[in-house]
């Protein structure tokens, strides 16, 4: 293992934790509204999912960092898993490389578009009234 | 430099099923991958689901419609259980890799101690810890928000 995969891994390994948070208190939200209900993460009502709460949620800046946060570190996270997994079954360099490409390519793409999605769901919450 | 030696990956896939002498943990290193791996499709589509909000009300309602149902339902919740899994395995993972489950190296006197006196216990906890928030996410699921 070079000292840039040991470097990979060892990022890998810190945003499983960070994952954890952001995750356990998006699973909290989300998932367990019913058991623990947490008026900050759900202002307008229990279901997570009514678009009253999805403004609401928009318009806290903690809410839209920590998503862009958690879309970030859950893709680096996730697509260097599968990255690992799949330099495990000893591709050949070339085809190891074109893993590499794709999946940073897919990664940036999709993190860009989450945030993109967040920032622009934030400007449209702030101009709903109520 | 001398040459390492490389040794193919003989098993491949098969590989993760066959526990065999190496106990339950490997059975957990199996379940790990096929959960991450599981969690990472959902990921990948939930982005997309989800940036439905930032094109106004209707897009997002359209797109919440698309995804309701009996079978959505469990599908969330199967993937709230394996996010549960993963994440609690994960913890034990992180803190056997920092070796703070292993313990120090000794001389290997009779009665001989294994690191497993410590990481098994552990492990148990942690698996025991995910069953109960797993039934607890599944009363919510189920019970409190689908009634």
């Amino acid at each position: 293992m070079s000292m840039k995969d040991t470097k990979l891994w060892t990022w890998h390994m810190a945003s499983g934790v960070i994952i954890l948070v952001l995750l356990g208190a998006h699973m909290l939200a989300m998932h367990m509204s019913g058991v623990l209900p947490i008026e900050r993460l759900n202002p307008a009502g229990d279901n997570p999912l009514d678009w009253a709460n999805v403004v609401a949620r928009g318009r806290e800046v903690s809410q839209v960092v920590g998503y862009i946060l958690l879309v970030g570190v859950g893709l680096f996270h996730g697509l260097f898993g599968l990255r690992n997994i799949l330099f495990e079954l000893d591709p050949a360099p070339g085809l190891q490389k074109l893993i590499s490409v794709v999946l940073l390519l897919l990664g940036l793409g999709l993190f860009v578009f989450g945030a993109w999605s967040a920032v622009a769901a934030r400007t449209m919450a702030l101009s709903v009234s109520g | 430099m001398p040459e390492i030696k490389k040794y193919p990956n003989r098993l491949g896939i098969k590989g993760w099923l066959f526990g065999g002498k190496w106990g339950p943990e490997r059975y957990l290193y199996f379940l790990h991958r096929v959960t991450g791996l599981g969690l990472l499709f959902y990921f990948l589509i939930h982005i997309v689901v989800v940036s439905s909000r930032a094109f106004g009300q209707e897009q997002w309602e359209t797109a919440m419609a698309n995804v309701t149902g009996p079978i959505f339902l469990v599908g969330e919740y199967l993937v709230f259980v394996a996010f549960v899994f993963h994440a609690l395995n994960g913890v034990r993972l992180v803190l056997v890799e920092l070796g703070v489950l292993t313990g120090k190296a000794e001389d290997p006197v009779f009665p001989y101690r294994s690191s497993l006196n410590v990481q098994r216990p552990f492990m148990i906890v942690m698996m025991i810890l995910a069953a109960i928030l797993i039934v607890v996410g599944g009363y919510d699921f189920f019970v409190l928000v689908a009634h």
